[in-house]
C-alpha cells in the first residue's frame, strides 16, 4: 500500500515538474489570450456565461476570419473562483506563455486591485471593462489599467442621476433616502464615496448595507430596510447575493421596481431565481441583452450551426454573455491598433498596451464589426482611460430586460477631480511619477 | 411603543425562522455525533449535494418520485461513506476522524458540482412566496410572515416529532440509544455496530435532504448551501453535542441572537457582524459550560 | 547500500543529540540548501520562481506554524488564515506608519502582533479542547476576517478597503525580481525551519508532544497545561504571521480579507495533513503537494492529451485533496514524511533486505 502511494506520488510529482519546467515553449504565429475566469463556487452562475461570451468571440475570430491579421489567439482559461490569491497564482501562471500574454481582464476587483501592482513590471495590460478600481481612469498614473466603458463611481453617478430624474428633479432629492447594499469586498465599496458626496450635495439620506461573503445571509440587512423604508435601494451585488437580496426583498415586500442594481447585479442569473417577482427590478446595462445583432447571426453560423460554441445555445444573447462579447472584441480591436502601428505579428503586451491607449471605436468600427446596436463609440487616450462613460436603466418584465431610459452619461465635471485627487494620492503613496500626456 | 415593538418581532420572528434552519442542519450533525462519535463536518456537503440531486431530478421527474430518488441516493452515499471511510478509520481518535470528514467535505462538493453542476438551480416547491401580513390590527404596518419560512419551521418540527418516535418507540430507535451511551456495551449484546452506523448516516442524509429543500427554496440550491455548516456548528456547541432538543434550541437562540445584534448592535459597528457573533456568543457559552445547554457532562479519565 | 549508518559512531554527546545525527542526512541536507541558495537562482524561470517556489515557501512556512501547534501539540486550528491576515495587516501598518523601522524588523513584529493575537485565541484552549477548540479557532477567523475589512483604520482608510504593500527594502537590498524575491522567502524558510526542528526537541517541545499525547497525564507529571499550551499557540501564530506578511508582501502585493479567508485555512490544514502531523519535512512535502496539484492538473494533462474544461478541473482539484485525505488517514496517518521515513528504512537494507 505505502509502497504504491511513494510510486504514484512520486510519478505525479516528477510529471509535474517535467511539465513545468517544459511549460513555457512559444509557438510561432500565436498571441497568448489568457482569460481569467470561475466557473465554479458562488460565483459561477455570473462567471460563466461571462466567460463563454469571450471563449466564444476568440473563437469565432478563429474561426471566421483565421485569426486577427493571421496570427491565431491562443486562448486559455485559468480557474480563480474569484479569489484573489488564486487570480494571482493564475496571472503568474499564464502571463510568460508564448512570448507574453496580451493583456489580462480578471473580472474580479479584488484580482484587479492585486494586478495593478504587478503589471507595470510585467509590462502587461489590465482591462477591466465596467469594473476595477475607479481612480485607474487616470491614465496619467495607471499606465497599465484600463477601465474601459466605466467605473463604479461612473455607475454611481449614473444611477444617481436616474432617480434624480425618477423623482422629478434635484430640488425632490432633498429628505429623500437611498439604501446601497453592497458585496463586502473592494467592489462593493467602491461607489460609497461618491454615494455619499452626492448625498451632501443633493441632500438625501444615505446608508449602506455590508453584506459578508458570498452573500446568502441577508435577512437582517433586509429586515433593517424594512423599518427604514428607504425610497431607492442599490444593489451592489454579485453572484448568488443578487438572487438572494431579490428574494429577500419579496419576503419584506419590498417594491422591486424601487431597486436598482449597478449593471453587475442586472443579468439573468440574478432575476431568473426568483421567476415572477423579480418583475419590475432596475439594473444599469452597458448594453442591450438578446440576440438581434450581427455579431450574434455569425456566432451561430460559425460556431453553434457546426457544434463549437462553449454556451448553452439559448444562453447566446444573456447580459453577460454579451458582456463577455464586447470585453473579447475590444481587446481584439485593441490588437487591430496595435498591428496598425507595429505590423502583422504576434504583438506583445506593450504594444496591445499601446493599442489601448489609441483605440478609437468609431460608429462606423462598430458596424463593421457586427457591434451596431451592441456598444457606443469609444474614444481612449493617455488622460483618459475609461473611453466612454454611458449606461441607460433597463428594467426585467419576467422574461426579458426591457429599455426605462435613455443613455445617460456620468457627470465628467465633477467625477473627474475626484479621479485625479485620488490617482494623485495612490501616485504619492507609491512614489510613481505620473507621466506627461502632452 | 407599538412602532417600535412591530419591527422587533419582525427581526425577532426573521432570526428564530433563520434559527430553525440552523436547527435542521445541526440535527444532522447531532444524530452521527451520538451514535458513532463522528463530528460530521460534512453535513454542510451532504445538505449541497442532496439539494443539487433533488432539483436536477425534479427537471425529469415528478417530485414525489424525485424526492424518492434522491433519498435513496443520500442512503447509498451513507453507504459509501461507512464502508469506505468509517470502518477503516474505527477505533481512531475523534480529531482523526473529524479531520477525514473534512475530506468527505471536500470530496462531495467536487464531486456533486461535476455531476449536477454549478450554477444555480431553482427549486420549485409551490410555495407562495408573497409575505403574509399578520397583527395588523394591533401593530402599525403588521408583522410580515414568510411562507416560505412557515414551511420550513414546520417541516423541522414534523422532521423533529418523527425522529423522536423513531428513537423511542422503534427497535432500531432503542438500539440506536444504546450505542450511544456505550459502544462497548452495545456491541456486547448483540447490537451490530456497522448496521446502526448505516442507518444513522442514512437518517443524517434524509435529514440534509429535508434540510437541504429548505434552504434551497430560500436561496436556490448553488454551491453557497455547503456554508451553512459553519452556521450549524455555533448552535450545537450551545446546544450541546449529544442532544436533539439542543440542537432545536440552539438553532433559535443562534437565529434570533444573530439576527437582533446585526439590527440592533450591528449599525454601531459597521454592519456584517452576525457572521462571528453567533461563534463568539457559543465560545462565551462553552467558557462557562464546556458540555453545552443539553449536553452530558464530560468526564475524563487517565 | 546508499544510506547506510554502520560505522558512525557517536563519541560525545553533541555528536549525539545533534539535529542530524546521520551523515548522509547531513549531507543531503546540505546538498539541497546549496542547491537552493546558489544553483536555482540562476536555473528557473520567472514563472517557476512566481507561481511554484514563492508560494511552495510561503505555505510551507505557515505548514511550520500550523504543524507545531496541531502536529506536536495537539491543538486543532481552524483559524490559521487569520492568523496569516493578522501578520499581514500588522506588517502593512508597520510600514506605512513606522517607514523608519527596517523592513526585516517589521515582518517580525509583524509575528509577535501575530502571536499576541494567537495567545488571545489561545486561552480557550486551556478549558477546551478538540472540535470545540476547532469551533474557537473558527470564531477567530470570521472575526478577524471582519476585523479587517470593517475598522478602516487597519487599511489606512483606502475607500475599498484593500491594501497595497510598499516595495520590501532589507537593509539597502530590494528584492524586487523573482530569483531576489525567492531567495528571501528562502532564508526565512531556512531560519525558521531550523529553529522549528530544534524548538520540537527542545524542553518546550517534549511537553508540548506531552499534552498532545495526553493532556491529564502530562499535566500529573508536571507538565503546566497552559505554559505548554499558550506557548505553542504563541511561537506558531508567531510563525504563521510572518509567513503571512510574506505573503502579503511578497506574493500577493496588494491584497483585502478575503485572501486570508477560510479557504486559506484549511488548504494549510490539508497540508499539514498530508505532509505528516508532527513532522517539519512534511509541512514541505505538504505544501509542495498543494501548491502542485492544481498546477499539474491545469498544464501537464492538457500537455498529455488529455483536456478538460475549467470547471472540471477545479473540481477535480476539491476530490483529488479530498480522498487523498481520507486515504491518507486511514492508509498512513502520518502522511508523506512517513513514507519518505519507510523510503529511508529500505535504502539501508537495499540491496539485500534480510
Amino acid at each position: 500500500m505505502q509502497a504504491r502511494i511513494t510510486g504514484a506520488l512520486a510519478a505525479a510529482i516528477t510529471a509535474g515538474l517535467a511539465g513545468l519546467w517544459a511549460g513555457s515553449a512559444s509557438a510561432q504565429g500565436e498571441m497568448n489570450w489568457p482569460t481569467l475566469v470561475y466557473r465554479t463556487g458562488a460565483y459561477a452562475p455570473n462567471g460563466i456565461p461571462f466567460a463563454n461570451g469571450q471563449a466564444d468571440y476568440v473563437a469565432l475570430v478563429n474561426e471566421r476570419d483565421g485569426g486577427i491579421n493571421g496570427v491565431k489567439l491562443a486562448y486559455e482559461e485559468c480557474e480563480t473562483g474569484y479569489a484573489t490569491d488564486r487570480g494571482v497564482e493564475c496571472y503568474e501562471r499564464l502571463k510568460g506563455k508564448l512570448g507574453g500574454a496580451v493583456a489580462f481582464s480578471p473580472l474580479s476587483t479584488g484580482i484587479t486591485f492585486a494586478l495593478t501592482e504587478k503589471v507595470p513590471g510585467d509590462k502587461i495590460p489590465l482591462l477591466t471593462a465596467g469594473y476595477g478600481r475607479s481612480e485607474s481612469a487616470d491614465g496619467r498614473v495607471f499606465t497599465w489599467n484600463f477601465p474601459l466603458l466605466g467605473t463604479y463611481w461612473s455607475a454611481a453617478d449614473i444611477l444617481i442621476q436616474h432617480v434624480t430624474k425618477v423623482s422629478g428633479g434635484a430640488d425632490k432629492m432633498k429628505g429623500k433616502k437611498i439604501t446601497l447594499v453592497y458585496h463586502d469586498s473592494p467592489y462593493g465599496k467602491e461607489p460609497i464615496p461618491v454615494l455619499q458626496d452626492h448625498a451632501a450635495k443633493l441632500g438625501y439620506k444615505f446608508e449602506a448595507i455590508p453584506v459578508t461573503h458570498p452573500g446568502v445571509e441577508q435577512k437582517a440587512a433586509w429586515l433593517q430596510i424594512r423599518q427604514g423604508r428607504p425610497d431607492f435601494v442599490f444593489l451592489w451585488g454579485w453572484g448568488v447575493m443578487n438572487s438572494t437580496a431579490i428574494k429577500e426583498a419579496v419576503a419584506v415586500n419590498y417594491p422591486r421596481n424601487k431597486m436598482y442594481g449597478v449593471w453587475w447585479a442586472a443579468a439573468e442569473p440574478d432575476v431568473m431565481p426568483t421567476g415572477d417577482d423579480a418583475k419590475g427590478y432596475n439594473g444599469l446595462a452597458l448594453h442591450p441583452s438578446g440576440t438581434a445583432f450581427q455579431v450574434h447571426t455569425e456566432v451561430f453560423k460559425h460556431l453553434y450551426d457546426r457544434g463549437k460554441g462553449t454556451s448553452k445555445r439559448e444562453e447566446v444573447g444573456h447580459v453577460l454573455y454579451n458582456r463577455g462579447l464586447i470585453d473579447a472584441m475590444l481587446k481584439v480591436e485593441a490588437i487591430r491598433t496595435a498591428m496598425k502601428q507595429y505590423g502583422n505579428k504576434p504583438m506583445t503586451g506593450e504594444q496591445v498596451r499601446w493599442g489601448l491607449e489609441n483605440l478609437n471605436l468609431t460608429a462606423e468600427r462598430i458596424k463593421e464589426i457586427g457591434f451596431d446596436g451592441l456598444v457606443t463609440p469609444i474614444k481612449v487616450s493617455c488622460l483618459d482611460h475609461e473611453g466612454s462613460r454611458k449606461a441607460r436603466v433597463h428594467q426585467w418584465d419576467g422574461k426579458h430586460w426591457n429599455f426605462v431610459s435613455d443613455w445617460i452619461e456620468a457627470d465628467t465635471k465633477y467625477l473627474r477631480p475626484k479621479v485625479e485627487a485620488a490617482a494623485a494620492a495612490y501616485s504619492a503613496e507609491k512614489k510613481i511619477a505620473p507621466r506627461s500626456c502632452s | 411603543m407599538l412602532e417600535e415593538i412591530g419591527p422587533f418581532l419582525e427581526v425577532l420572528l426573521g432570526g428564530l425562522m433563520a434559527g430553525v434552519l440552523y436547527a435542521l442542519v445541526a440535527l444532522g450533525f447531532v444524530l452521527i455525533f451520538k451514535a458513532s462519535g463522528v463530528f460530521n463536518f460534512a453535513q454542510g456537503a451532504m445538505v449541497l449535494f442532496a439539494a443539487l440531486t433533488l432539483v436536477r431530478l425534479m427537471e425529469v421527474l415528478p417530485f414525489v418520485l424525485a424526492f424518492a430518488a434522491s433519498c435513496a441516493i443520500m442512503v447509498a452515499l451513507a453507504f459509501a461513506i461507512e464502508r469506505l471511510v468509517l470502518r477503516p478509520l474505527v477505533n481512531q481518535e475523534g480529531l482523526i476522524l473529524f479531520m477525514a470528514t473534512i475530506g468527505i467535505t471536500f470530496f462531495i462538493d467536487g464531486f456533486g458540482q461535476t455531476l449536477w453542476g454549478s450554477d444555480i438551480y431553482t427549486l420549485e416547491l409551490g410555495l407562495p412566496k408573497s409575505p403574509w401580513i399578520i397583527l395588523d390590527p394591533p401593530l402599525p404596518g403588521g408583522i410580515l410572515v414568510s411562507p416560505v419560512d412557515v414551511f420550513a419551521a414546520v417541516t423541522a418540527g414534523a422532521l423533529v416529532a418523527g425522529l423522536a418516535v423513531f428513537f423511542n418507540r422503534t427497535k432500531v430507535g432503542r438500539a440506536l440509544r444504546a450505542v450511544a451511551d456505550d459502544h462497548q456495551a452495545a456491541q456486547s449484546v448483540g447490537i451490530p455496530l456497522n448496521t446502526i452506523w448505516l442507518i444513522v448516516w442514512s437518517v443524517a442524509g434524509v435529514v440534509a435532504l429535508v434540510a437541504g429543500m429548505a434552504w434551497g427554496t430560500k436561496l436556490g440550491v448553488q454551491f453557497s448551501l455547503a456554508l451553512v455548516a459553519l452556521k450549524a456548528i455555533p448552535v450545537i456547541i450551545l446546544g450541546g453535542l449529544t442532544s436533539i432538543p439542543g440542537a432545536i434550541v440552539g438553532g433559535l437562540i443562534i437565529g434570533a441572537g444573530e439576527k437582533l445584534a446585526e439590527v440592533y448592535i450591528g449599525p454601531a459597528f459597521g454592519g456584517g457582524i452576525e457572521n462571528w457573533f453567533a461563534y463568539v456568543v457559543a465560545l462565551l457559552f462553552l467558557l462557562f459550560r464546556p458540555q453545552g445547554l443539553f449536553g452530558e457532562r464530560i468526564i475524563e479519565r487517565v | 547500500m546508499l544510506y547506510r549508518e554502520a560505522g558512525q559512531f557517536k563519541t560525545s554527546y553533541e555528536a549525539d543529540q545533534s539535529i542530524f545525527p546521520i551523515m548522509q542526512d547531513r549531507w543531503g541536507i546540505a546538498a539541497i540548501l546549496a542547491f537552493a541558495f546558489l544553483a536555482m537562482p540562476f536555473l528557473a524561470s520567472e514563472y517557476f520562481f512566481r507561481a511554484v517556489m514563492i508560494p511552495f515557501l510561503i505555505l510551507a512556512l505557515a505548514a511550520i506554524g500550523l504543524n507545531l501547534l496541531v502536529g506536536y501539540c495537539g491543538q486543532i486550528s481552524l483559524g490559521t488564515g487569520a492568523f496569516m491576515a493578522v501578520g499581514a495587516y500588522a506588517a502593512y501598518n508597520f510600514a506605512i506608519r513606522v517607514p523608519e523601522l527596517p523592513h526585516l524588523v517589521t515582518l517580525l513584529l509583524a509575528g509577535g502582533v501575530a502571536a499576541v493575537v494567537g495567545l488571545l485565541f489561545g486561552i480557550p484552549s486551556l478549558r477546551i479542547k478538540g472540535l470545540y477548540l476547532a469551533a474557537a479557532t473558527l470564531a477567530a477567523q470570521f472575526f478577524i476576517d471582519w476585523l479587517f475589512s470593517r475598522v478602516k483604520w487597519f487599511t489606512n482608510y483606502t475607500p475599498s478597503g484593500s491594501v497595497a504593500a510598499p516595495q520590501l527594502n532589507i537593509f539597502g537590498w530590494v528584492p524586487d525580481a523573482p530569483s531576489e524575491k525567492y531567495l528571501l522567502c528562502l532564508g526565512f524558510v531556512t531560519v525558521f525551519a531550523l529553529v522549528a526542528k530544534n524548538l520540537v526537541r527542545s524542553r518546550i517541545g517534549r511537553s508540548w508532544m506531552a499534552i498532545r499525547d495526553m493532556d491529564i497525564a502530562a499535566e500529573i507529571i508536571g507538565i503546566r497545561p497552559m505554559h505548554a499550551k499558550l506557548s505553542a499557540f504563541a511561537i506558531s501564530s508567531f510563525i504563521v504571521g510572518v509567513a503571512g506578511a510574506l505573503w502579503g508582501f511578497v506574493h500577493l502585493g496588494s491584497w483585502e480579507p478575503l485572501a486570508f479567508s477560510i479557504d486559506r485555512s484549511f488548504s494549510l490544514l490539508f497540508m499539514v495533513i498530508l505532509g505528516g502531523l508532527g513532522s517539519i519535512l512534511g509541512c514541505f512535502l505538504g505544501a509542495a503537494f498543494i501548491t502542485l496539484v492544481p498546477i499539474f492538473l491545469n498544464q501537464v494533462l492538457p500537455e498529455l492529451g488529455i483536456k478538460l474544461d475549467t470547471a472540471t478541473v477545479s473540481h477535480l482539484e476539491f476530490m483529488i485533496f479530498g480522498a487523498l485525505i481520507v486515504v491518507f488517514l486511514i492508509a498512513e496517518p502520518h502522511g508523506m514524511a512517513r513514507l519518505w521515513q519507510v523510503g529511508k528504512e529500505k535504502l539501508r537494507i537495499w540491496p539485500f533486505p534480510h
